[in-house]
C-alpha cells in the first residue's frame, strides 16, 4: 500500500483534481443511467396497464 | 408479396424480456463485484507510475470506457443491420438500446481523457487524430439517437438509423489505428495483440477488472433499456398487457 495517510490518498499526491474529477463523473453517470433506464421501463409498464385509447402519446 | 412470418417476430421480444429478468440481477452483481475489486487493486495494490505519478490511475476507467465506446458502436451497427436485413424486431430494439450507453461511454472516454491530458500534456484538449475521431464517434451516437427519435414511423426510423450506424462504423478502425497512422500526442495502444503488455502486472489486472465491470454494466443497462423499448413497441400484445396487469395487481 502506497498511501501514508487518508489526506495523502485524497490528494493523490497533487493529482486529486484530475483523478477524482474523472472518477466522480464516471460514478455519477453510471448511477444515473441505470436509474433513468429503470424509470423508463417502469413508465412503459404503467402505460401498458392503461387502456390503449386513454393514452396515445407513447 | 408474402408478409414475413409474424409469430416468430412477435414471440421473440416476450422471450427476450423474460430472459433479461433472469440474468440482469446477476449482471448487476457482477458489475458491482468486479468494479469494487478493480478499484481496490487499482488504488491500493497497483504501484505509483514512475513518470506520471498518481495521475495515471485515470487509466483504469479511461481505457475501458474508450474500448466500450468502440465495441458498443460496432454492436449497434451490427444489430441495426440485422434488424434491417432480417426484419428482426428485437435486433432493431437492441440497436436503439445500445446508443445511449455507447454515447455515455464515449463522453466518459473524452472526459477522463481531458482530465488525464491536462496534467500529462498540459492541455485539456488538442485537435489530434485520436481525440478528434473519438469526438466524431460521440456525434455519430448523438446523430443516431436524434435521427431515430425524429422519425415517427418505427420501421422507417430503424432503417434510417441502420444506414447511419453502418456508414459511421468506418470511424471505429480510424479511432483504433489513429495513434499509428498519424503523429499524435496520444500514447500508443495500451494493450497490443502482438506484444507483451508493457505495464506493471497489477496495473493490468486492475484495468482488466474494470473492463469486465464495464462490460457487465453495458449488458445490464442495454438489456434493461431494450426491455423498456419492447414494452412500448409491443404495447398492444397479450404478453405486455398480462405483464402490466400482473404488476398492477401485485
Amino acid at each position: 500500500m502506497q498511501w501514508s495517510s487518508l489526506s495523502d490518498f485524497l490528494s493523490m499526491r497533487g493529482y486529486g483534481l484530475y483523478v477524482w474529477g474523472s472518477y466522480i463523473v464516471a460514478a455519477a453517470l453510471m448511477l444515473l443511467e441505470p436509474w433513468l433506464v429503470q424509470r423508463h421501463r417502469r413508465r412503459a409498464l404503467q402505460a401498458a396497464a392503461r387502456p390503449a385509447t386513454e393514452d396515445q402519446s407513447s | 408479396m408474402n408478409r414475413p412470418i409474424r409469430w416468430f417476430t412477435f414471440a421473440a421480444p416476450s422471450r427476450f424480456y423474460r430472459l433479461v429478468d433472469v440474468i440482469n440481477p446477476w449482471l448487476w452483481a457482477l458489475t458491482v463485484g468486479l468494479a469494487l475489486a478493480g478499484l481496490y487493486v487499482g488504488f491500493f495494490i497497483a504501484p505509483t507510475d514512475a513518470t506520471q505519478g498518481e495521475s495515471y490511475r485515470i487509466i483504469f476507467i479511461h481505457v475501458p470506457a474508450a474500448w466500450m465506446s468502440m465495441v458498443l458502436y460496432l454492436a449497434m451497427a451490427f444489430w441495426a443491420a440485422m434488424g434491417w436485413m432480417l426484419n428482426a424486431r428485437m435486433a432493431s430494439m437492441l440497436a436503439r438500446a445500445l446508443a445511449p450507453t455507447g454515447a455515455m461511454f464515449t463522453f466518459l472516454a473524452l472526459w477522463t481523457g481531458a482530465f488525464w491530458g491536462k496534467p500529462t500534456w498540459g492541455t485539456w484538449w488538442v485537435w489530434d487524430a485520436r481525440l478528434t475521431s473519438e469526438l466524431i464517434l460521440l456525434f455519430l451516437y448523438l446523430g443516431y439517437i436524434a435521427l431515430v427519435a425524429s422519425i415517427d414511423d418505427m420501421v422507417r426510423g430503424d432503417k434510417a438509423g441502420a444506414v447511419l450506424a453502418i456508414v459511421g462504423a468506418v470511424n471505429v478502425p480510424i479511432i483504433y489505428f489513429s495513434v499509428r497512422w498519424w503523429n499524435t500526442l496520444h500514447q500508443g495502444a495500451t494493450i497490443s495483440m502482438t506484444a507483451a503488455p508493457k505495464m506493471a502486472h497489477t496495473m493490468l489486472v486492475a484495468m482488466m477488472l474494470m473492463t469486465f465491470a464495464f462490460w457487465a454494466y453495458a449488458f445490464a443497462t442495454v438489456f434493461a433499456r431494450a426491455q423498456a423499448l419492447a414494452l412500448e413497441r409491443e404495447r398492444d400484445t397479450d404478453w405486455v398487457r398480462d405483464l402490466a396487469l400482473a404488476r398492477k395487481e401485485s
